[in-house]
């Protein structure tokens, strides 16, 4: 055994700063298969797979709400009066242009859609995500309005594009998922052309 | 017995406790921190809180560990367990209900701690660790509430789960995965239920012993303060035994206990006669089984979290309104920084720490009345005015406690 003197401290703090270094970074890798462990597994992430809805019988007006990723997803087919609301509520809106990545390039227009009659989105508030209600009646909500949807958890507003008001706690606008006309009568929710599978 | 037999009983006992202290402290264990552990002799009514909240504890865990044998954790059976518990299983009614009053009670009497502490001052040097802690152990104690309002799995479980674990949303760039990370699916789901389950049952209570442990060392090291607010560790007799202090047992374990019958019975007149409290601690939207495609017309955390709740709302804009939901508790935690006052205790403050006192009371209590209400105009305005009273009193501190003047101190404790 060696006295005080005859210690390396040199050699010593290398040591120490050698062991808490590798196992500093053993432990980080050793918290890998913890932290990943939460994430949605690969039967989940089965269960997200691309639906296929048939709007065939969809009325004028009418909404459907599909689930997918368990999310409810609305399909509602809006008259040429409904579409006409929509410029007319430019100046009330948050983004009216849809300028925050909110929806696939297709929809990044007045009607957040690729056909504008058919309007497809994420049945999720921006907020906190709760369920807004479709709210279609003129005067419905309040003097002026429009139609659109209502949140009733803490009352944030969108208007029938899903395009949220100015002054409400909900910070964007609806989300437009990834979609595609399989045929005239049948889409395909959770995946388009482009490949694009993320909402 | 015969004098011989009790006096051979005696030396069998004494020998027995010869043998355990050779191998471990428990004799020094009981007189350290009972016997000979001196407490201030002028504690009074606020100072049962601390005990009740280690009753209260006591009383989850093990209510907590029965009703585990008949749940199930899965988003099909959930419901049902529950109903199963409370109308097949023999008193499950009662585990139940004496569990869920229990987190209630829990908060009533962590909340009635605090504000002992906030008005004498406890969180004062030294005791600044011991407050810190007992703040972490009140941030564990609202996520072991949450992830256990999750369990029976009715509609305000679901949506509670829902809002409350968007909250991570807002956090700039990684938010939408953190979501996906925290429900282990790409919405609350059976498997966040499941998780909940666990985190609930063992995770956070692990967590929530060990604090609850260093909160007792911390307080046994530095010893408790008093409605006074003066050290009684400066004058001592020959003994080195305080003047103004008395052994904790049997003198205060004695007063704990008369305090814990009144306090139980008042509990289990609840349990008994308002389990629910007019949905206050069970909310009636809750006796709807989970629908992910129904939103509940309103939505409301349970009181105890209201207060919060309410500040989030009151801030249109979803960031900031997380953040000062945020800086709220934040702000709880710098508590002993802010105060800048010569003295601890009410007793001795000025004019203007007692009338903010009162503010703060008032906010805090408007805060959780607005939070509990449904959103409207005139609410928001009012959640908008109980915030900035709420932080006020926090902010300002510095300020209002270093200029006003301050009553001079006893030399001994007052009666």
């Amino acid at each position: 055994m060696s006295s005080n003197e005859e210690v390396d401290q040199e050699r010593r703090c290398f040591l120490r700063r050698a062991t808490t270094a590798v196992g500093g970074i053993g432990l980080a890798v050793g918290a890998v298969p913890f932290v990943s462990y939460w994430l949605p597994s690969t039967d989940t992430e089965a269960a997200g797979e691309p639906i296929e809805v048939d709007i065939s019988a969809l009325k004028p007006i009418e909404q459907l709400t599909v689930v997918w990723r368990g999310k409810p997803i609305w399909l509602i087919r809006r008259t040429q009066a409904m579409l006409d609301t929509l410029p007319k509520l430019n100046n009330l809106l948050r983004d009216p242009n849809s300028e925050e990545d909110q929806q696939p390039s297709y929809a990044k227009n007045i009607y957040r859609s690729l056909k504008p009659e058919f309007f497809i989105a994420v049945g999720v508030c921006t907020h906190l995500g709760c369920i807004p209600t479709y709210r279609p009646d003129v005067g419905g909500v309040s003097a002026d309005w429009l139609g659109g949807f209502y949140c009733p958890c803490h009352g944030s507003l969108y208007d029938l594009a899903g395009r949220v008001f100015k002054g409400v706690p909900a910070p964007k606008n609806l989300v437009i998922p990834p979609y595609t006309y399989l045929s005239d009568t049948l889409v395909q929710i959770g995946k388009d052309k482009e490949g694009t599978e993320i909402e | 017995m015969s004098n011989v037999t009790e006096h051979a009983t005696q030396k069998r006992e004494r020998s027995i406790k010869r043998w355990i202290n050779a191998r471990f402290p428990l004799q020094e264990f009981w007189t350290k921190h009972l016997t000979h552990y001196f407490a201030p002799r002028n504690f009074n009514f606020w100072y049962y809180f601390g005990s009740f909240s280690l009753l209260v504890l006591v009383n989850q865990i093990i209510t907590g560990i029965w009703l585990a044998m008949d749940y199930t954790p899965t988003a099909t059976e959930a419901f049902a367990s529950v109903q199963h518990i409370m109308r097949d299983v023999r008193f499950g009614w009662l585990l139940r209900l004496m569990h869920s009053t229990g987190a209630s009670a829990f908060f009533v009497v962590v909340y009635l701690h605090m504000y002992r502490g906030l008005i004498y001052g406890s969180y004062r040097k030294p005791r600044e660790l011991l407050w810190l802690i007992g703040m972490l152990i009140y941030i564990t104690l609202l996520l072991e509430a949450f992830t256990g309002y999750v369990l029976p799995w009715g509609q305000m479980s679901y949506w509670g789960a829902e809002v409350i674990t968007s909250f991570a949303s807002a956090i700039p760039y990684v938010g939408k995965f953190l979501v996906v990370w925290l429900r282990g699916d790409y919405s609350v789901s059976g498997v966040t239920l499941h998780r909940f389950f666990s985190l609930h049952v063992i995770a956070v209570p692990l967590v929530l012993l060990g604090l609850v442990f260093l909160h007792l060392v911390a307080l046994h090291y530095v010893g408790s303060n008093n409605p006074d607010g003066i050290d009684i560790k400066t004058k001592k007799d020959a003994q080195g035994v305080p003047l103004d202090g008395i052994a904790f047992h049997p003198y205060y374990t004695l007063k704990d206990l008369v305090g814990v019958v009144v306090f139980l019975m008042i509990f289990f007149w609840v349990i008994f006669y308002a389990p629910t409290m007019g949905g206050l601690f069970l909310e009636a939207e809750n006796f709807t089984p989970a629908n992910s495609m129904m939103t509940p017309a309103h939505i409301a955390p349970v009181w105890y979290m209201t207060p919060f709740y309410a500040i989030l709302r009151a801030i249109p804009n979803k960031f900031f309104g997380l953040s000062a939901m945020a800086a709220a508790i934040a702000l709880m935690f710098v508590l002993p920084w802010l105060d800048r006052s010569p003295v601890r205790s009410i007793r001795y403050k000025g004019t203007c720490s007692k009338v903010a006192i009162v503010v703060f009371v008032i906010c805090f209590i408007g805060l959780g009345y607005v939070g509990i209400m449904p959103v409207s105009p005139v609410l928001s305005i009012m959640a908008q005015i109980f915030a900035v009273g709420y932080f006020a009193f926090f902010l300002l501190m510095p300020f209002y406690t270093s200029l006003e003047t301050t009553k001079p101190l006893p030399e001994r404790l007052t009666s």
